[in-house]
């Protein structure tokens, strides 16, 4: 939203703060500005100048000299004779009586003459020589003023701008092309619909620094149809004279009823439509006025009506539309919906498709607009228009914001609507608009005004509680000026607790009233929109953009004094209401107490108010156990080299093809997104290792050597598709790593977590851990035993619980033909005695890394967090350190090649007893004196009893038991 | 010539030649050697002593002593020697080993937290200092916890401004940490005081100040008579922790569906302390956080009761935080995880 400065000062005629101070004192209540735009910036020296003579140059054909009357604005020498100033020029299109800015020798100008991008420092003028000739200035062409011909359409296309020939020559130039002013552009939230207006933004401004507030007050004209009220009043105040001067064809008895008809089909849609009339349309250029403050707003200036509807949206934040009357057939509106498959032309010459729950205002043949977006080819106004209708109507802002979203078109007046506007807005905003068109001589207004409005919307009143704001905000503030800021805002206060206005509010507007019309006297502090004090538009010569001055008489400060004794008089007495606050209908925003403290909090300062910690019962705080867990694992990868890496949660369905994973696999029914940003952001992943392999590879592409990456983030794994119950989101910890280091990297990883995390016991790997995005050689299911702990493992979805018994073993290692937290297992969502899989680790299988365009081995390994989780503990318990010697033997055996040492390991864990302390593999050898398809393998064992020391006899009869177990499973001691 | 006088020479002619050779000796073994040739078994001193029957009986004490003072005094030559030649063995072994601590240190070992990480771990620090708990909700969520319970009803603009990614009807990737807060107040134990960080989702195209995947850290108290002066404070405090001391703290009026009286919060610019620079865009302040006292529909929502309870919420862009801190001007950097940008946190 952009407004000039000098567009609010005109209702806040008291408003006199720099506009730094503005915007610094907006921003802090709540209207915040975001930028402000000087236009004066860089214009200096610049003087209303007179040509008074024009000589050809003696030098030059396309050179001029001019002597140009300046007036007073000369000092002393510098090339002036008296009052003339010579300057020489190259522009066509000066004659002589001309008036045109001038900058003075030693001003500066904003632009070149050509319209490009402004030069931050602007471009210093000084007296020079063209050709031999002395010049001591220049004249200016608009886009030398930092404007264009978009803003300034009586611009000539290339030359020297020209002013009024009453201008004074000598006086400030800027001034007089309205330039001595600033735009502000406001970021307005979403629940403030009144402040995407002029009117709005001025109520806060003068809320915001203490000034007397003075809105437009519309309805001046030929408001008589309607009958009552404001408008009745005003009727005797039209500019009867000029209206019926310029009247060239209206029957000035025929009203609106007489040639136009309205029939809204659906109300709820269209909770209310206004339509008024102008005939004899005078199409002309706008007064310059109505064009400075359009500019302002970036709204280029086209003729008098096109300006006066997007004025009055500017103004009052009501979109409006003008239909030319004669191209309605039958006379008449009809307000209603599409069909499915109707096509419409909008004017902007496309085609739309239309279907039955888009609003459309048709004639009596034929749709001629999309309500609240965009007008009709059909019925759009041409120069040739004679008699036209306004609409101003309020509809359903969802409607309007679903059908724009479908159409692909949004508008600024859908932008609007869709807000959800005051309907109590749209008869007030007719009315400017015709009051315009008489103030601009733009045609002749119609009498009355049609206003389809069956159910009014009235006041809402919120029980004023000053006590509660204050215990909500933590302040003292005292009631008085609560209420002061109430008033200031339009608010009223019904001090006695009785609710006068409300409910019935409603029908007082009915009859095309404006809102809140009978209230005004009794309790408005407002001021705005008043029906009860309108005045002459004829009166309005002074600022012709206010509009109808002289408003506002009625402010009634009485109120506020008697609010001021309640207040005191009910001293301490928490929860009793001080009356009630009635909101005006343009302020939808205002709903509950919390709303009214807020406006209390803004007005007297969000900077005021104390900063206190709060107080009440000490909490201790802290991470979730599952988040220390989180941390420790952080900690052990970043200790053994990894770095934290973070990739989307959705990815492509291509992934599932390049991780080889079988056309029926689990892994391959993930939670997809209805609305994608696109196919590579589509599915919700159900394995992590699309975007470790994709870091992997923008690694290996920018040729950084030895890369380890680590992530944490979560899986989604839908309990059944399509998702009717939130999906299971589990936590996995991916590792990825290529360069120095290989598959047992991983593993001590691993292995370092397990033991940080103090779960006991060594995993158990099983090599036929199935995954295909794995080499089939390198690739292991990581186990653990559990015991009777398995039963309490809560395993989600996965499979990864396994039972104990025989079979059960290999059906889960089985079933976790997927990723680590493969679903599809029988043992799903069971928990069970016995083992568990927490994840698995392995090579990336080579086409698996064709695919990443990885050209290095590389390595990953996924362990599932929510079962660590589960088995993690950070109690420890002390033993007692070793008082006894151990007693050690080292065997060197002869093994069939592809026997895993893990099965001599468990053989050796098996038989050695209590007093077995540890076995370390310390050679593994192939080759020489071993015969082909055997491998030796030396194990150094080492025995202790913690009570005694070992006796060789003791000893002996364990290692007998080991290497007898061992010859079950055909290894045999080296000789 | 008696035999005293005699044996006095003699003592003193061993004496100039032990005293000789330990000043010549080079080595520990070369005056271990010189102990032997004078104090062993077989040694000069020894040997005197040896021939002390041929000294008559009466004389036999004082050279006896005169003996034993060479002895002592020999002993002490040859500690004394023994220590200052341990002392220059040593000062030439330092000397020959001297290595040049220019040479590269091994490759850096560690690997490094992602910069999000470690933002949030300070923000988690200064907020769990304050006794705040921090917890987490799904990640995908009903579209009741994202929106209807935050008082942001069906077909509400505010519900299209978020650009929410949908899994049905009912289901949505969550556009805010926000929901979290309504599934706490829903357990229903009082007070509150806690922080719940995680990623969320908006139909942003990915560019340098925006990604479609970013996470935020909502913060809530919830007890009785609990203030907007508090959430003033309890933000002052964080900023002040965050960003150093001196930070200064700027509350704008906003709106938010979800709070009311809502802010939005500036910090003055780290950088320039408020001065204005290219950083902070000239306005010396930096906007951080949006805040606000819960509102009471969300409360009645919820199951908490607005007229015992008061409470107040905010939110925090975590990548926010992470680029100013840490000065990344593109927010496509985080996801990409190239290493070298990774080592540097």
């Amino acid at each position: 939203m952009k407004t000039a400065y000098s567009w609010l000062k005109a209702y806040v005629p008291g408003l006199d703060v720099t506009p730094e101070e503005f915007r610094d004192g907006m921003t802090l209540s709540g209207t915040k500005v975001e930028g402000v735009t000087r236009l004066d910036k860089n214009l200096e020296k610049i003087v209303v100048g007179k040509i008074m003579q024009i000589d050809r140059h003696p030098d030059a054909d396309k050179l001029i000299v001019c002597q140009v009357d300046v007036g007073g604005a000369l000092q002393a020498g510098g090339g002036a004779h008296g009052h003339l100033l010579q300057i020489v020029t190259g522009a066509p299109n000066v004659k002589v009586g001309d008036c045109v800015p001038v900058v003075l020798a030693g001003g500066k100008v904003a632009g070149g003459h050509d319209g490009g991008p402004l030069p931050e420092g602007g471009i210093p003028i000084k007296a020079g020589k063209l050709r031999g000739v002395e010049s001591f200035g220049m004249m200016c062409s608009i886009e030398e003023l930092g404007s264009d011909r978009n803003y300034y359409p009586d611009a000539p296309e290339d030359g020297i701008y020209i002013l009024p020939n009453d201008s004074k020559p000598g006086d400030d130039a800027v001034a007089l092309l309205g330039l001595r002013d600033c735009v502000f552009e406001f970021e307005v939230t979403s629940n403030r619909v009144d402040c995407y207006s002029v009117i709005g933004i001025a109520r806060e401004a003068a809320a915001t620094f203490g000034k007397e507030f003075c809105p437009p007050v519309a309805g001046g004209h030929g408001v008589g149809g309607g009958g009552g009220g404001g408008g009745a009043q005003s009727v005797g105040a039209v500019m009867p004279a000029k209206a019926a001067s310029h009247s060239t064809g209206a029957n000035p008895a025929q009203a609106i009823h007489d040639l136009l008809k309205v029939r809204v089909d659906d109300t709820k849609l269209c909770p209310r439509y206004v339509a008024r009339m102008a005939t004899n349309i005078r199409l002309a250029p706008s007064p310059e006025w109505l064009q400075r403050r359009l500019a302002a707003c970036g709204i280029r200036p086209i003729n008098n009506i096109v300006d006066i509807t997007n004025y009055v949206m500017e103004e009052y934040g009501q979109p409006m539309h003008a239909f030319d009357y004669d191209q309605l057939a039958g006379r008449e509106i009809i307000v209603r919906t599409a069909k499915d498959g109707d096509t419409f032309q909008t004017l902007d010459g496309q085609v739309r498709n239309l279907d039955a729950t888009m609003l459309m205002i048709c004639d009596g043949e034929k749709e001629v607009g999309i309500a609240g977006i965009m007008g009709g080819e059909n019925s759009k106004i041409t120069d040739s228009v004679r008699t036209m209708v306004f609409e101003a109507a309020c509809f359903d802002g969802t409607n309007i914001r679903l059908s724009a979203k479908k159409l692909g078109m949004r508008t600024d007046a859908s932008g609007k609507f869709e807000k959800g506007l005051d309907p109590n807005n749209a008869l007030e905003a007719c009315n400017r608009a015709c009051d315009l068109i008489a103030l601009l001589d733009a045609g002749d207004v119609v009498e009355g005004a049609i206003d389809i409005y069956p159910h009014p919307v009235g006041e809402k009143t919120i029980p004023f509680h000053p006590d509660k704001i204050n215990r909500l905000l933590g302040t003292d503030i005292e009631a008085g000026f609560m209420l002061d800021v109430f008033r200031s805002l339009g608010l009223k206060y019904i001090p006695d607790g009785k609710t006068p206005v409300g409910e019935t509010s409603g029908e007082e507007t009915a009859g095309g009233k404006t809102p809140g019309g009978k209230t005004t006297g009794s309790g408005d502090f407002a001021g705005a929109a008043g029906g009860a004090t309108v005045a002459s538009g004829g009166a309005s010569k002074g600022d012709p953009g206010r509009g109808n001055a002289d408003t506002n008489a009625d402010a009634n400060a009485d109120t506020n004094a008697d609010a001021n004794a309640d207040a005191n008089a009910s001293g301490g007495h928490v929860g009793a209401a001080l009356g009630t606050v009635c909101i005006p209908t343009f302020r939808q925003d205002l709903e509950c107490e919390a709303d009214l403290a807020e406006e209390v909090a803004r007005f007297y300062g969000y900077d005021k108010i104390p900063a206190t910690l709060p107080s009440g019962a000490a909490t201790t705080g802290g991470l979730s156990w599952k988040l220390r867990v989180e941390q420790l694992a952080r900690r052990i990868a970043e200790h053994a080299g990894f770095s934290q890496s973070m990739t989307y949660s959705f990815e492509s369905e291509k992934v599932f093809d390049r991780l080889r994973l079988p056309a029926d696999a689990r892994e391959r029914e993930a939670v997809t997104i209805i609305n994608p940003l696109g196919e590579d952001f589509k599915v919700m992943r159900t394995l992590p290792l699309g975007g470790m392999l994709t870091s992997l590879s923008t690694n290996y592409n920018r040729r950084n050597k030895d890369v380890r990456l680590y992530e944490l983030a979560n899986i989604y794994l839908p309990g059944s598709l399509p998702l009717t119950e939130l999906p299971d989101e589990r936590m996995q910890l991916t590792f990825g790593m290529y360069g120095a280091g290989d598959f047992y990297t991983l593993k001590g990883v691993i292995e370092t977590l397990l033991r940080a995390l103090g779960i006991p016991g060594r995993p158990a790997y099983d090599a036929q851990a199935g995954k295909p995005f794995l080499h089939p050689g390198r690739q292991a299911a990581v186990w653990l035993d559990v015991g009777s702990a398995g039963r309490a493992i809560d395993a989600g979805t996965t499979p990864q619980v396994a039972g104990s018994g025989d079979g059960a073993a290999a059906a889960g290692s089985k079933g976790m033909g997927g990723a680590a937290a493969g679903h599809g297992d029988p043992a799903k969502g069971a928990a069970a005695v016995g083992r568990i899989c927490i994840g698995y680790l392995g090579e990336v299988h080579p086409e698996t890394l064709d695919q990443y365009k990885i050209g290095d081995r590389a390595y990953v390994a996924v362990v599932d967090m929510p079962l660590l989780t589960q088995l993690a503990t950070f109690d420890r318990i002390y033993r007692g350190l070793a008082r006894y010697p151990s007693v050690n033997r080292d065997i060197s055996m002869v093994a069939p090649k592809g026997t895993p040492v893990g099965d001599i390991e468990a053989v050796i864990a098996r038989r050695g007893g209590r007093i077995l302390e540890s076995c370390e593999l310390f050679d593994i050898y192939e080759g020489g004196q071993i015969p082909a398809g055997y491998k030796s393998v030396a194990y150094s064992i080492k025995f202790r009893a913690s009570d005694r020391t070992l006796e060789d006899k003791e000893v002996q009869g364990v290692m007998e038991k080991i290497l007898h177990g061992l010859r079950e499973i055909g290894i045999e001691l080296r000789g | 010539m008696n035999a005293q006088t005699e044996m006095k020479e003699r003592l003193e002619q061993i004496r100039g030649e032990a005293m000789s050779k330990i000043g010549q000796a080079q080595t520990l073994e070369a005056l271990g050697d010189v102990r032997v040739a004078f104090l062993g078994k077989k040694g000069r001193l020894t040997d005197v002593l040896k021939g002390m029957k041929d000294v008559p009986a009466d004389e036999r004490p004082q050279v006896g002593q005169l003996v034993n003072e060479l002895r002592d005094e020999l002993e002490a030559a040859l500690e004394d020697a023994k220590g200052a030649l341990g002392k220059k063995l040593l000062a030439a072994r330092l000397e020959s080993e001297v290595i040049d601590v220019t040479l590269p240190a091994p490759k850096d070992i560690l690997g490094h937290g992602h910069p999000n990480a470690i933002a949030l771990e300070e923000v988690e620090r200064i907020f769990t200092a304050m006794g705040y708990e921090v917890v987490e909700g799904p990640e995908i969520e009903y579209d009741e916890y994202n929106f209807k319970k935050l008082n942001i009803p069906e077909n509400h603009p505010a519900k299209d401004e978020q650009d929410t990614f949908y899994i049905s009807k009912d289901i949505v990737l969550r556009t805010q940490t926000s929901p979290v807060q309504a599934r706490v107040m829903e357990t229903g134990k009082m007070p509150i005081r806690m922080i719940a960080p995680g990623r969320v989702f908006r139909s942003d195209e990915v560019d340098a100040t925006h990604s479609p995947s970013f996470h935020q850290i909502e913060g809530l108290v919830v007890d009785k008579g609990i203030t907007f002066a508090d959430l003033k404070g309890t933000l002052a405090e964080f900023a002040r922790e965050l960003f150093g001391e001196g930070t200064k703290v700027k509350f704008r009026p906003h709106h938010f569906q979800f709070t009311e009286p809502s802010a939005e919060v500036d910090v003055t610019c780290f950088k320039c302390k408020g001065a204005g620079c290219r950083f902070c865009k000239g306005e010396g302040w930096i906007e951080i956080l949006g805040c606000g006292m819960v509102h009471p529909n969300v409360f009645a929502m919820c199951g908490v009761d607005p007229e015992v309870y008061t409470g107040f919420a905010f939110g925090i862009g975590l990548e926010r935080i992470a680029l100013l801190k840490y000065e990344i001007d593109d927010m496509r950097l985080l996801y990409e995880n190239d290493v070298r940008f990774l080592r540097q946190f």
